[in-house]
């Protein structure tokens, strides 16, 4: 007998067939119950057969190609990750918990589907003799402990000549005369039960589609025949099942999380995988991971890009739902640029590394409202894009109107014509023209309705006054703008106080609350350091601010609740925040 | 002396739900299962209402019929079961809607009647519609004094709110849940805007897995028969009862860091905490396990 690898922590799951498209297998190792399904882009999913918000299983949750969506709740967790990118309860909060199911590595070959549940993954694959083109049996359930299906094995034979060549945990090979004939693997769903999976060497097949139904017929009989055998020596099995332990969540998923969000700073490792020219002055970039899985990003959502030139800029991912292997960003030539998007366009090339932010949202997609329009201006096209994307994929009701310079200055037509009707064009419009333009789109406000604006400045400042003559209310109004244009003024000192920290910080002329906080030691989240993005928000318990960002609206700014710690200061000697 | 299945003391000293009277022909013996064991139950042609475990006759079990329902317990119950004084208001129709098996434990079902967020995906079209998602901020409180929890204010859109609306509208729920495996909910009645409907859920433990949910309705519905309001309740609840039976692990779990709540959840995080106080360990999994 010659050896073969081990590769004991690997089991076979499912039949690659098993995993079939818009579908969610449910399949059970060790007594764990797992989910199996794949993805429209081909990706094997082998996840924890649990929910994680009330446990119900994910066997019988909706596989839309890119998601898994939740039966209980509609909670969606993404392709490849498993992250959580939608909690329709709160359809105004980005997820910002990393809210991650538990997956589980996975190789598809043979015909199979492999999962190990071991984290750090401590050996590989059993090797089988891969002639290229095998031919996976269909699997048999038997009610009995792996190791006695493997004895009961041992003599299989199906009247093929098959002698046992090889021999490993859970695994017997076949030869046939000198070569390799089938290999059996036993996968031990539980104490009680096991499933035979065979895959068979060295046959000729023609057709792909058209198996050797005679073969796989012979085999499934001989197999079935081992099965009742071992089934009748065994008895009724009283065996102890064992539960598998459900990992415990971390200590802040456990927790309500509280009203306001906080933002992360990790960074991420990624290689820039394709640039291409993405639309006039625009540069495409897909970002892929140096290993393992990237964040997923919402709708909305950006990331920070660290430049070689020590630069740091923001850019909205344009990702559509489940695109999870890469964030597709898109980066507009300025003119006066300060060193960010020359150097993207100019320095950065195929195959260079970039440290980016985990992708922040602080421009969350409300997914709960009857009609979306989404206005977009420019290269402020990019997050109304994945919006777009998302909300073509659930099936909401939305119209895309992207105003541009020329049709040449429209970024990513391709993503753009997969939306197909629902993108208006509005193509070379002075200042007057545009402002007109968004009053025929913005007439008729009716309740349900929502807008999300983002472009240049002054395109985004007309929008909202012409939605506001409209009527609509400003919490309907949702906008992100590139930048704060403004004057910040620097020039006053004031007292804060940060109640959960209880400490007292001075600002002083020159400086920013963030940093006065940061020098107290208190970290705090930030991006754009503008106040535009939102990441460094912080509520305000007593006091009186001066805003000075783009991010809040006319209503939020007016109540006084929160600030950017990165412009906003105090007009009262004293502010006490949140921190 | 019998031996006790179930060894949790403040589950034993509760009142258990056994039948709907309406349905329980008098003078003859009936069985049922609560708490793993069988139990033996008549309505005497005299009247009153008796229990007993199987094969023992002779050790009567205290009994009481409220609500339309018997009760007993396999302790030494409080006097009384907790209030709902809309059931005696004359004018009201009270019935039980539907008496169903579902494999969960009765925890996990009380969640559910607690929950709103899944109208819109377990009751789509009915209770709730996507994309009219949202739960709003409700309140929770737990009465030291009634000992129950209680959650007010709970709004959501229902796109056929009472029989009598055609169009969607904003309807208000308070939710009660009195004794660890019962809740009573109420909800503005669609015929008089100034009282509420009373639906409530009272759930008979088979085993730690198992139960036998009762409905109980007192409503305001003037316009409609009996088999009607029946069938619309037994229709929601036969859009829970796959879900809940693929909840996994089915006893619901204590330990806050096992599932993840949302602020939605805040009722049911206030009562797996009063379930926690209470010490019970029958048909959950205690913290700490
Ligand atoms: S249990 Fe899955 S979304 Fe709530
Ligand atoms: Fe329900």
């Amino acid at each position: 007998m010659t050896s073969i690898q081990p590769g004991r922590a690997w089991h076979p799951v499912a039949s690659s067939g098993d995993a079939v498209v818009r579908h969610v297998f449910q399949g059970r190792l060790l007594g764990r119950e797992l989910a199996v399904w794949r993805a429209d882009d081909g990706y094997v999913n082998v996840w924890e057969n649990r929910c994680l918000h009330r446990g119900v299983r994910l066997s019988i949750a909706v596989n839309d190609g890119r998601e898994l969506k939740c039966q209980y709740h509609g909670w969606r967790y993404s392709n490849r990750t498993a992250e959580c990118t939608y909690i329709p309860a709160h359809p105004a909060d980005a997820p910002a918990r990393t809210i991650c199911n538990r997956t589980f590595a996975v190789v598809e070959r043979h015909g199979l589907v492999w999962t190990t549940l071991e984290l750090d993954r401590p050996e590989d694959l059993p090797v089988l003799p891969d002639d290229g083109r095998p031919l996976a049996l269909r699997p048999i359930t038997v009610a009995a402990p792996a190791a006695q299906v493997v004895d009961a094995l041992r003599s299989y034979d199906a009247g093929e000549d098959l002698r046992l060549a090889a021999e490993a945990e859970l695994l017997l090979r076949f030869d046939r005369g000198t070569a390799p004939g089938l290999t059996i693997l036993v996968q031990p769903s539980d104490a009680t039960t096991s499933v035979v999976r065979g895959v068979l060497h060295g046959v000729a097949v023609v057709d792909r589609d058209r198996p050797p139904l005679d073969l796989l017929r012979l085999h499934n009989r001989a197999l079935n025949r081992v099965r009742a055998r071992v089934e009748s020596d065994l008895g009724p099995l009283q065996a102890e099942q064992q539960e598998p332990e459900l990992e415990l969540l971390s200590e802040e998923l456990a927790e309500l999380p509280p009203l306001s969000r906080p933002g992360r700073s990790a960074s991420l490792r990624v290689r820039v995988e394709r640039k291409w020219p993405a639309g006039a002055d625009v540069a495409g970039f897909a970002l892929a991971p140096l290993a393992g899985h990237l964040p997923a990003a919402q709708p909305g959502a950006h990331v920070d890009v660290h430049l070689p030139n020590g630069c740091v800029r923001q850019y909205s991912v344009v990702n559509a739902p489940g695109e999870g292997d890469r964030y597709v960003l898109g980066v507009k030539r300025e003119p006066d640029s300060q060193g960010g998007s020359s150097c993207l366009h100019d320095v950065v090339r195929e195959g260079d590394v970039l440290a980016v932010s985990e992708p922040r949202n602080n421009f969350p997609l409300r997914r709960d409202a009857e009609h979306t329009l989404l206005v977009a201006g420019g290269i402020g096209a990019t997050p109304l894009l994945a919006m777009a994307q998302t909300l073509a994929h659930h099936g909401l009701d939305h119209e895309l109107h992207y105003f541009a310079q020329t049709e040449d200055h429209l970024a990513f037509r391709d993503r753009l014509a997969t939306l197909g009707g629902s993108v208006r064009r509005h193509l070379g419009l002075d200042v007057a023209a545009t402002k007109a333009r968004l009053g025929e789109i913005l007439a008729g406000y009716a309740p349900g309705r929502q807008v999300y604006l983002c472009g240049p400045g002054p395109m985004i400042e007309a929008a909202r006054e012409v939605a506001a003559q409209c009527g609509w209310p400003v919490e309907k109004v949702h906008f992100e703008y590139f930048k704060n244009a403004q004057e910040i003024d620097k020039e006053s000192s004031f007292e804060v106080a940060l109640a959960r920290s209880c400490l007292t910080v001075k600002v002083l002329a020159g400086q920013t609350i963030l940093e006065a906080v940061r020098e107290a030691g208190v970290a705090m989240p930030s991006s754009c350091e503008q106040g535009a993005c939102g990441t460094c928000l912080a509520r305000v318990i007593e006091g009186e601010p001066i805003h000075q960002d783009v991010y809040l609206n006319d209503a939020e700014k007016a109540s006084g609740e929160a600030i950017m710690t990165c412009v906003s200061r105090s007009a009262s000697p004293r502010l006490v925040l949140d921190l | 002396m019998p031996t006790f299945l179930c060894t949790d003391p403040v589950v034993l000293n509760l009142w258990h739900p056994l039948a709907a009277i309406a349905e329980t022909a008098p003078g003859r013996d009936h069985t049922t299962t609560l708490l793993e064991e069988q139990i033996a139950y008549a309505l005497p042609p005299d009247g009153g209402a008796r229990a007993w475990r199987q094969g023992a006759p002779q050790h009567p079990l205290p009994t009481l019929v409220r609500y339309g329902y018997l009760w007993t317990s396999l302790g030494t119950p409080p006097e009384d079961l907790f209030s709902i004084p809309e059931y005696d208001e004359p004018d009201r129709r009270n019935m039980n809607a539907s008496t169903i098996g579902v494999h969960v434990s009765a925890p996990r079902a009380i969640e559910n009647f607690l929950d709103m967020a899944h109208f819109p995906f377990v009751h789509t079209d009915v209770l709730g519609s996507e994309p009219h998602t949202e739960v709003v901020e409700y309140g929770v409180d737990v009465s030291a004094e009634r000992d129950e929890v209680r959650a007010t204010r709970c709004r959501m859109f229902q796109p056929k709110a009472s029989a009598s609306s055609a169009d969607g509208a904003e309807v208000e729920y308070v939710y009660r849940v009195p004794h660890p495996y019962c809740s009573v909910l109420y909800k503005t009645s669609g015929d008089d805007p100034d009282r509420q409907d009373v639906i409530a859920v009272f759930l008979q433990p088979v085993d730690q897995e198992h139960v036998r949910a009762h409905l109980l309705l007192s409503v305001l519905d003037a316009a409609h028969e009996d088999k009607e309001i029946r069938n619309f309740q037994q229709s929601i609840f036969g859009q829970d009862k796959p879900i809940l039976e693929n909840q996994f692990p089915k006893r619901l779990p204590l330990d806050p860091r096992s599932e993840t709540p949302i602020r939605a959840d805040k009722s049911a995080v206030a009562y797996r905490r009063w379930l926690s106080g209470k010490g019970i360990t029958y048909g959950v999994i205690p913290a700490g396990r």
